[in-house]
């Protein structure tokens, strides 16, 4: 398959105006030597019914299943109308809005998502998005060091410990020194001080990654009176529906991943980070920001600003090198708050509910819950022998949570499970009796 | 264009809930709680019609051709989009355990290891999600591999034609940037260069072919010369379509790339992402790449964390997997001689577009180009700018080119059809061009003030930047 269309007669014309005889003499000013002789060792080219054949049977070899996993990734339910918007390839074959005049569809709704974040967190602005929530978390903790100048950050050690990892090679390579903030039963305690002498910032997630909800209040009060900035991370931003905003708690910075806002977990990817904060960090910004303006008659547009914070103006001092970001997971997060609208409230009291039933048929069963702290729609349980305990339930068609003994030896019979909308009250009870079945 | 939430009117709601009748749940004590949340409140309806203006007020490739300079928005098939929404894929938790992951894992492999046979590369991480994320990554591997050697060095080297990413990444990874002069036609100036290559250089980053569209002919010594003094050679691949089936980078004597597969292996751009930018590296840099890398067993597909001198982990899981899915398609269907015609086609379509434009724009280095060239504004009647030029040719259906880009050309105007645009499209844009040099001639008030026919006038960045209002107040 090709989908190039330069018959030999176009060709030949357009290599005699050209003012060459070949394809090959264009490609003169790299050495001959270098050149490939023979073909590109790649397989053999497929047509599109083979192609689709080929690609289907893959995917028949992935099981998503009914899924209790959350962990920094969340199955939603998706309105038909996010797909058949989204889909509309005015937006997802755009570049970057850089020639603003043919470019307001997207402008507009970046500038939506922006209010929507920004009204979720209780922040002053919101960018137009980050690759994910933990190079979001690396870029604010880069932004906190930028503006205070001390090269130390304390973090939580109830935080996602994919997040924790991306931090380190972040702050490795830019000479930052990460010390750990300890806390108890599934939470952060308010950090010694020690932990926090010197800090640039105090990083909390909430919930975190124990599903537990942090008081961000209390904690971000700690880091002020220690001249650190409050950072707080949201993996599961359908929580901002229930929880109060963490800029209304002394948040100095919000970060994290908006994918459970209309977008599919996609094994992943595309992810949306987001990344909002006080208006005093507007100018540090890294990434994209859309403003409101006018255009020649006066009518109002939209436009990227603060571009001098920007690589391609301000290169190596810039605020970041990011570029490319997911704009059209963004695009997908506005169209589907829009769909959603106030109704994330009761969407995030429906999925609260549901966790609790769950933990509740788990109870009836005999496991136990790990902490006893609020939650929202995450919670860990133990399950002894959890790992054998989760194979045979993959065999009946559930991805069964996440193992915690993956990440923490003390935690080795314990499972992190998630509760949403797509997890019905009906699929709870199969869920707690199948891990009863397999448990014994 | 008024904004959602200027359409939301009270109590209305366009989700499906569910109503089960579900107990309380254990209370959250009422300080944690917000009091209540002010969003939107609109119907079905009115959120469908508002997302469909907004999308025809705007430009993709589907709507024409979009000759954006170093972004190679070529066609995006729409095979890839329909694999992409399979739910196999798409519902697919990146923790599942990987006995369920298997053929994700496998997409993630196979991706790999078709870039290696195009770029002669040992392996790619696809863990990067954009181009500059991949850059990142890069610069990262070479500070890992000095690190390991116990070399100390400071210094990376950069072209002055580079595009801006490339220095804010070597900042973002603590060294410090030197940029390398070019010569009038337009390679990097080797005099100079052998002047400040020393024992502090850790790297050099060009990208290939280089941003005045032209493959630069130093390359290979280029390369010798940073290999004398132990230091890495990266190629910044955003330009690696016109390279495609012609040549290897690592033959080259590169050490590590990055690739954009949102720009040559044809996934949408998505009006700012996701993208996707894999790291590819040579056998000597293979042990530091990004954890987790997909290997494959006897018992199928896993993930690799085991990988003590790895830079560590880049992304929350492994990439914008859905868009390397559509990468790996794409490469599926063109096989080896696709791929060759893509990148050969690519080279012939800016060449012959060149060839109309040379007698009416100033060409600053006049070299056969490579996939792309750069005009300037020099000598454009009627006091005419590059940004006039630019905003001109929206009103003739085309997007603009890349305007004021590489830096080192002043007024730079970089046009990269790509290889699926049609002998007749390049023409028929090429008459516009040719068109708007006559409006600056006969009447320059119209290409000064245009646009004329978008569906908003010529935007006000100023005052943008000067009042920033970054989000919807009532």
């Amino acid at each position: 398959m090709k989908y190039t269309c330069g018959a030999d007669a176009d060709r030949a014309a357009m290599l005699a105006s050209i003012g060459v005889r070949s394809v090959d003499e264009l490609f003169a000013g790299i050495p001959k030597d270098f050149r490939l002789k023979g073909g590109l060792d790649l397989p053999e080219a497929l047509s599109e019914i083979e192609v689709m054949r080929r690609m289907e049977e893959l995917a028949g070899k992935n099981r998503p299943g009914r899924c209790f996993a959350g962990a920094g990734s969340y199955v939603h339910y998706l309105p038909a109308a996010v797909d058949a918007l989204a889909s509309r390839s005015e937006f997802y074959t755009a570049y970057t809005p850089y020639q603003a005049e043919v470019s307001q569809g997207t402008l507009t709704a970046i500038f939506e998502f922006q209010t929507f974040i920004c009204r979720l967190t209780g922040m002053d602005v919101a960018n137009a998005s980050m690759y994910d929530g933990a190079t979001a978390l690396a870029e604010s903790v880069l932004m906190s060091v930028g503006v205070s100048g001390k090269k130390t950050v304390a973090v939580a050690d109830t935080l996602h410990p994919h997040y924790r990892r991306v931090l380190e090679t972040y702050c490795w390579a830019n000479d930052v020194e990460i010390r750990t903030a300890h806390g108890e039963a599934g939470v952060m305690m308010t950090p010694a001080a020690d932990a926090l002498d010197g800090a640039s910032a105090l990083i909390i997630q909430s919930p975190n990654f124990f599903g537990c909800v942090e008081d961000v209040s209390a904690l971000s009060s700690a880091a002020h009176a220690a001249g650190a900035h409050s950072i707080v991370v949201v993996t599961e931003p359908h929580s901002l529906g229930l929880l109060a905003p963490p800029g209304k708690s002394g948040a100095d910075i919000v970060c994290g991943e908006a994918q459970s806002f209309g977008n599919p977990v996609g094994f992943g990817g595309p992810a949306l980070g987001m990344l909002a904060a006080g208006a005093g960090f507007m100018r540090r910004m890294p990434g994209r920001l859309v403003g409101r303006t006018v255009d020649s008659a006066g009518k109002e547009a939209y436009a990227l600003t603060l571009q001098t914070r920007e690589q391609h103006i301000r290169r190596e001092r810039a605020t970041s090198n990011i570029c490319t970001n997911q704009g059209l997971c963004a695009l997908r997060a506005a169209i589907y708050l829009s769909v959603l609208g106030n109704g994330i409230r009761k969407l995030a009291i429906l999925n609260h509910k549901l966790a609790a039933r769950c933990k509740k048929s788990l109870s009836s069963k005999g496991f136990r819950p790990v902490f006893e702290r609020p939650y929202f729609n995450e919670f860990a349980v133990k399950i002894p022998g959890a790992p054998a305990v989760m194979k045979r339930l993959e065999e009946e068609g559930y991805v069964p949570g996440v193992h915690l003994g993956d990440y923490y030896e003390e935690y080795e019979d314990c499972v992190l499970i998630c509760c949403t909308e797509m997890t019905g009250p009906d699929d709870m009870d199969g869920f707690a009796e199948a891990v009863a079945r397999f448990a014994k | 264009m008024p904004v959602i939430f200027e359409k939301s009117g009270c109590g209305r709601s366009a989700y499906p809930m569910p109503e089960w009748k579900l107990d309380d749940a254990d209370p959250i004590p009422p300080e944690l709680l917000n009091d209540g949340v002010d969003l939107v409140e609109a119907g079905e309806l009115d959120i469908v019609r508002h997302y469909t203006a907004l999308s025809r007020m705007n430009f993709g490739v589907d709507t024409g051709m979009y000759p954006l300079g170093s972004c190679t928005m070529k066609y995006n098939p729409k095979i890839n989009e329909r694999v992409a929404a399979l739910p196999g894929f798409t519902g697919l938790h990146p923790l599942a355990s990987r006995g369920l992951s298997q053929g994700a894992l496998e997409v993630l492999h196979g991706l790999s290891g078709l870039l290696c046979a195009i770029t002669g590369m040992r392996r790619f991480s696809l863990a990067p999600a954009a181009g500059a994320h991949g850059e990142l990554a890069g610069v990262m591997v070479i500070k890992k591999y000095f690190e390991k050697r116990g070399e100390r060095r400071g210094v990376i080297l950069i072209p002055d034609s580079a595009h801006g990413t490339n220095p804010a990444s070597v900042a973002m990874c603590g060294f410090e940037t030197r940029e390398v002069p070019s010569t009038s036609e337009g390679d990097v100036d080797m005099e100079k260069l052998r002047s400040i290559v020393d024992q502090n250089v850790a790297a050099m980053m060009l990208t290939s072919p280089n941003t005045l569209g032209l493959f630069d002919r130093n390359t290979p010594a280029i390369a010798n010369l940073l290999h004398d003094k132990g230091a890495l050679f990266y190629c910044d691949g955003a330009n690696l379509n016109a390279l495609l089936g012609v040549v290897r980078v690592r033959d080259l004597g590169f050490d590590l790339m990055h690739i954009n597969l949102h720009k040559t292996f044809s996934t949408p751009h998505g009006g700012g992402g996701p993208g996707s930018g894999p790291l590819g590296v040579c056998d000597e840099l293979e042990p530091y790449l990004p954890v987790p890398v997909v290997l494959k067993g006897k018992d199928g597909f896993h993930l690799e964390y085991d990988r003590p001198d790895s830079i560590g982990r880049i992304h929350s899981f492994y990439g914008n997997f859905l868009v390397a899915l559509r990468a790996f398609v794409y490469i599926s269907m063109l096989g080896s001689e696709g791929i060759r015609d893509a990148g050969e086609t690519a080279v012939l379509n800016a060449n012959y577009l060149l060839s109309l434009l040379r007698k009416d724009y100033n060409l600053p280095v006049d070299r056969a180009c490579m996939h792309e060239f750069v005009l300037n504004d020099k000598n454009m009647p009627g006091g005419v700018t590059t940004n006039d030029i630019a905003k001109r040719i929206l009103d003739f259906g085309y997007h603009a080119p890349t305007v004021y880009f590489p830096l080192l050309i002043p007024g730079a105007i970089m046009i990269e059809p790509t290889e699926t645009e049609t002998r007749e499209m390049l023409e028929a844009f090429a008459e516009a061009m040719i068109a708007i040099k006559r409006e600056a001639e006969t009447s320059p008030e119209t290409v000064k003030t245009a646009p004329h026919t978008t569906p908003v006038g010529r935007v006000d960045a100023v005052l943008a930047a000067r009042k920033p209002v970054l989000k919807w107040e009532p």
